[in-house]
Order: C-alpha cells, then sequence, then structure tokens
C-alpha cells in the first residue's frame, strides 16, 4: 500500500491514536444503541429509574466496556506475539496460550476465587505465562519458529488444556461446571464493574509494557538473530513480551473465556492499512481490537435475538476463513 | 597498527563434531578480507560467532581491544553490521523503515529517527541504489533487491566492521560489482574494515586484500591474495582440481574449476 509514507513520525502516531480512539469511543456509543430490545436514550439519561437506563447503563455499558478491553487485549497480544515469534500466524488462541489462561481462570473459579476480582485474572496470567513458555520453547529451532510447528505445538497445548478442562469439570460440582462451560464459550454478558475494572487494569498494565518495547518488537518482527545484530538483548526482550502478553491474554480470558481469532484478524488489517511500525500498531491493534469485538458483540445479542450467541462463536465463523486465507497465503509463499 | 578485531583460537561444535577448530586470525581498520572455502568448511559460522550470536567453545573474539562477550548488544551493534545470507520479513515494513533500524542502536529505545538518521539512512539506500523502494514494503521486493536493503541498513549502522555472509548471492553481475565498489569505498573514507564470505573466488581474488581460506573447519591459508589462491591450495580445499592463472584485466587472478571432458 502506498496510501502511508514511507515511515512514522511521532506526529503521525499521535494523529492515528486519536482518530482510533475517537472511533472507539464512537463504536461504544453506537453498540449501546443495538440490541433485542429498543431503549431509548432520553429517558435512559433524563430518569435513572427507568427500565431505559437500566437496559443502557446498567446491562449493555458494562458489556460494551468489557468487550472494548477484552478486544483490545487480544489485539495488541496478538500483534505483539506475531513479531515476537517473526510469524504473521500467531494468534494467543491457536498458540495455546488463551487455553494455558483458561486451565488457570478455571482453576480460580472452582476453588471459589470469583468473589475477589483480582484473583481470576492473576490464575489466568500465570496460565497464560505457562503455556507462552511452553510453546515457545516447543516451536523454534534454530532462533525461529516455522509456521507449521507454531500451529502444531499450539493445537497440541489447545488439546492438552481442554482435557485438563474437562478433567476438572468433572471433578468439579455441578453448577460450577455449568459456570465454567458458559465462561468458556466465550460471553461478555454479566461481569461485575470490579471485574471489568480489574481486567482494564491489568490489560493496560500490558499494553503499556509492549508499548515500552514496540521497537524490540519491530527489530524482532525481522528474525532474531537479526533483532539481537542491531542491538536488542533479545533474552531480555522476550521476557518481558512474555509477561507482557500473558497479562493482556490473562485479563481478556478471565472475564470473557475462550474468544478466538480477534489477536489474529486485527493486528493484520491494521497493517494492512497503517503499516507494520509496531509504535503505531501496537495501541492501533489495542483500540481496533476493541472496536471490533464490541461490534462483533452487538451482532452476537441481536443475529438471532431473542437468543444470544457467544461472541466467540461470531468471531471464530469470522476469523477462521479468513485464518484458512492467511495459511494459504503462507504456504503459497513459503514453496516459492 | 592495532586490530579492530581479534580471533584466537577459535572452536566451535554443533554436537560432537567440531565446525571450527583453532580458527585464529586478526583484521585491522579499513582491511577488506574475504573468507573462502567448500562448503561446509564452517563460513557462516565463523561469521555468526564474530557477531556474537553464537558463542565460541573455546577461544576469545576481541573487538577493539575488548571482549566481545563483555559488551551490550546494543554497544556491538554501533560497532559492527552484519549481512545474512538471506532473511525473510514477512510483515510489510517498508524498505526504508528496514533501513532505518540500523539506527535504532544509535537512538534511544523508543526514538523517532532525526534529521540526521534519515539523512543516513537514504545515502545508504542511494548508494545501493534501492531508494527508489523507500517507501515499498520489503515482503514485496525483488530477492536481490531485499538483498541491497539489507545491506543499506548495515551501512546504516555505520560500523567500524562489516560482516557480510555471501554478499552477492542474490544479485546480477553489475550490483555484484557495484557493492563491492561501495565496499572498498567505504573502506577507503571511513576506515571500515569488512569481512565477506565469498563463494565467488574471483570476487574475492579482484576485491579482497587479504583471504581467509578454512576448510573442514580449519584455517587452511591466510594471506594476499595471490598467496592463498595457489592450485595447490585450492586442489587440496576444495578437493578437485583447479586451474588459477593471470586475469588480463585487472591484474589479479582467474580460477576455474577443470572440467574434464570425455572424447
Amino acid at each position: 500500500m502506498t496510501l502511508r509514507p514511507p515511515y512514522l513520525t511521532a506526529r503521525r502516531l499521535a494523529a492515528t491514536t486519536a482518530v482510533l480512539a475517537a472511533l472507539l469511543l464512537l463504536s461504544i456509543a453506537g453498540a449501546m444503541l443495538v440490541g433485542p430490545v429498543r431503549a431509548s436514550v432520553w429517558r435512559a439519561l433524563t430518569d435513572a429509574e427507568s427500565t431505559d437506563h437500566v437496559i443502557l447503563f446498567r446491562t449493555r455499558l458494562p458489556r460494551v466496556l468489557l468487550g472494548a478491553v477484552v478486544g483490545g487485549s487480544l489485539g495488541a497480544s496478538g500483534a505483539a506475539l506475531q513479531a515476537l515469534l517473526a510469524n504473521p500466524l500467531a494468534c494467543p488462541h491457536l498458540l495455546g496460550i488463551s487455553g494455558g489462561a483458561a486451565v488457570g481462570g478455571v482453576v480460580a473459579l472452582i476453588a471459589g476465587a470469583e468473589a475477589i476480582s483480582f484473583v481470576v485474572p492473576l490464575a489466568a496470567f500465570a496460565g497464560a505465562l505457562f503455556a507462552i513458555g511452553v510453546v515457545y520453547l516447543c516451536a523454534r529451532a534454530g532462533g525461529r519458529s516455522t509456521p507449521y510447528a507454531l500451529l502444531l505445538v499450539g493445537v497440541v497445548f489447545n488439546v492438552l488444556a481442554s482435557a485438563a478442562i474437562m478433567l476438572i469439570n468433572v471433578i468439579a460440582s455441578y453448577s460450577q461446571a455449568h459456570g465454567v462451560l458458559f465462561w468458556l464459550m466465550g460471553s461478555l454478558s454479566g461481569q461485575s464493574w470490579q471485574l471489568i475494572a480489574a481486567a482494564a487494569a491489568y490489560a493496560l498494565a500490558g499494553l503499556a509494557w509492549l508499548a515500552a518495547h514496540a521497537q524490540d518488537l519491530n527489530l524482532l518482527a525481522t528474525g532474531e538473530e537479526g533483532a539481537a545484530q542491531l542491538g536488542v538483548d533479545v533474552e531480555r526482550a522476550r521476557r518481558a513480551i512474555f509477561v507482557a502478553a500473558s497479562l493482556l491474554v490473562g485479563a481478556a480470558v478471565s472475564v470473557s473465556g475462550m474468544i478466538s481469532f480477534v489477536g489474529l484478524i486485527v493486528p493484520h488489517l491494521i497493517r494492512l492499512v497503517l503499516g507494520a511500525d509496531h509504535r503505531l500498531l501496537l495501541p492501533a491493534s489495542f483500540l481496533g481490537g476493541a472496536a471490533f469485538l464490541v461490534w462483533a458483540d452487538a451482532l452476537a445479542r441481536t443475529a438471532l435475538a431473542p437468543a444470544e450467541l457467544p461472541v466467540g462463536v461470531v468471531t471464530a465463523l469470522l476469523g477462521g476463513p479468513f485464518f484458512l486465507f492467511l495459511l494459504r497465503r503462507e504456504l503459497a509463499r513459503a514453496a516459492s | 597498527m592495532s586490530a579492530l578485531l581479534e580471533a584466537e583460537r577459535l572452536r566451535f561444535a554443533y554436537g560432537p563434531r567440531p565446525v571450527l577448530d583453532d580458527v585464529s586470525f586478526a583484521i585491522g581498520p579499513g582491511e577488506l578480507v574475504g573468507v573462502i572455502g567448500p562448503n561446509g568448511a564452517g563460513k557462516t559460522t565463523l561469521v555468526r560467532l564474530l557477531a556474537g550470536v553464537l558463542a565460541p567453545a573455546s577461544g576469545s573474539i576481541r573487538l577493539a581491544e575488548r571482549p566481545l562477550s563483555e559488551y551490550r548488544r546494543r554497544d556491538v551493534a554501533r560497532r559492527l553490521a552484519v549481512v545474512p545470507q538471506d532473511a525473510h520479513v514477512d510483515f510489510p515494513f517498508t524498505a526504508l523503515e528496514v533501513v532505518l533500524m540500523g539506527r535504532a542502536a544509535h537512538l534511544p529505545p523508543l526514538g523517532f529517527p532525526r534529521a540526521r538518521d534519515l539523512a543516513v539512512a537514504r545515502a545508504a539506500m542511494q548508494r545501493l541504489e534501492v531508494a527508489h523502494l523507500e517507501d515499498r514494503a520489503l515482503d514485496r521486493v525483488s530477492g536481490g533487491e531485499r538483498q541491497r536493503v539489507l545491506l543499506a541498513r548495515a551501512l546504516a549502522q555505520e560500523p567500524d566492521l562489516l560482516l557480510l555472509d555471501e554478499p552477492t548471492t542474490h544479485l546480477d553481475l553489475r550490483h555484484q560489482a557495484g557493492i563491492h565498489e561501495v565496499l572498498g569505498e567505504l573502506s577507503r573514507s571511513r576506515g571500515t574494515a569488512v569481512l565477506s564470505v565469498l563463494h565467488d573466488l574471483n570476487l574475492a581474488a579482484m576485491y579482497c586484500d587479504r583471504l581467509i581460506l578454512l576448510a573442514a573447519g580449519r584455517v587452511l591459508r591466510v594471506g594476499t591474495p595471490s598467496q592463498v589462491l595457489t592450485a595447490e591450495a585450492l586442489g587440496a580445499a576444495y578437493r578437485t582440481q583447479v586451474y588459477v592463472g593471470p586475469n588480463d584485466a585487472t591484474g589479479s587472478l582467474v580460477v576455474l574449476p577443470l572440467v574434464r571432458r570425455r572424447g
């Protein structure tokens, strides 16, 4: 694309981020109005006791904001993992990292941590970090991870993670198991403000940490060995990025369960339009991922109204074909 | 003259069989040194050791009289640049963005390029005739263009020493000559030393001040092209018969493998 200038300036970074933030705010406002029931904005704003107020501000707003936090976390962590592994097919879900986070989250839920908001994200974070470590070590050969190895290791790890979750489910009581199942399908409904705030705090910490390594990610995206030769302390950068990405994935999975492909689609589209520099790509993938999931969830609650789809189903149906398309392209390029 | 880079008794193994054994040499400022030898002689491993990407099993490497292992990566990147054999970049960085990555070690961690960084990057691109690719994505250019962009990135590092691993693999004749002219000029004007793994012995004969002939992980010979490029030394290293004769156009040597034709 030649729509963009050949390199990123501080001014373009600021301007683009501001525009994307404005678009996200509009999306949040717009998506609040979408739902199976029509609600009057005027009555909701003027009468705090009205049904309209309850629908818009107590039911939809938390859900939309949660969607933004989750989508943003998945988008930014996807961008970072793709750079770290120098592989555009990486994404937290396909790499089994969401699976690891889910195991951590499920263990915390079953142990009764639900009452304490920040423990579930913390457990999910630990699970994500463990998964990143395992997948990375298994998929790497000669300083690079081939798409083939990564996908294979990710698939195997996901199978392991689901088996672990099923095992826990069998051991757990019926009501706990039902809750876990609903959570795993990927849903944004019915979360408390405290949990949303906790997830947002984890997510923003992760994003800030990643952003501090944006230039390292640029260099790592051209290959680990090249990055080292250009001055990156690869070991240190990798550890920091693992932890930061785990914070983001843990935040997302702990409040919404398994929502796939956001971390794959969003960074790709952003790169096509805005370029590959991570100083812009990371915040843009966060804001873009947030807007994407907000709208995907709006679709999830209206497509089959009054029934509701888990938003994970919507993203998987959109993302699956997109992933196959990317994989085809990647394989064709590798063959040429 | 103090050495810019000194390798002493380097030894390295991937497993039980040594890839490099007892390799010693030194490079001074402005020297153009070629590393030649048959496939599997350990040439690429040598470059990776000198770049600090691999650590030797034993022996030492000193850069500007300090052990390479004591440097921070950033400080190495300001003195030493590496051009890999080939690097796929699967992300749509523009060629200018990639060349500007060469300035990363000169900038604060999140710093945007200053006027001088842009000037250095663009001058390097001009030198290697890739200025017109400035806004093209690197995953959309040809192999030869990518190789020249990566060389421009190394020049943008403004190193004292350039390590090249077969820099001309993907290049046509004109660009093969062009790159060696650029390297020669850098060595004269800035005192940049160049260590280059070369497949083409005729290019090695024409452009290098000194050659290091590796075979089976050991240094077979070090010296000027006329000392190293002898039918006897090359025959032993490459295990085939070789013709070495005068190159009438340049006064250097011509090396050809001798192929016997039946009948």
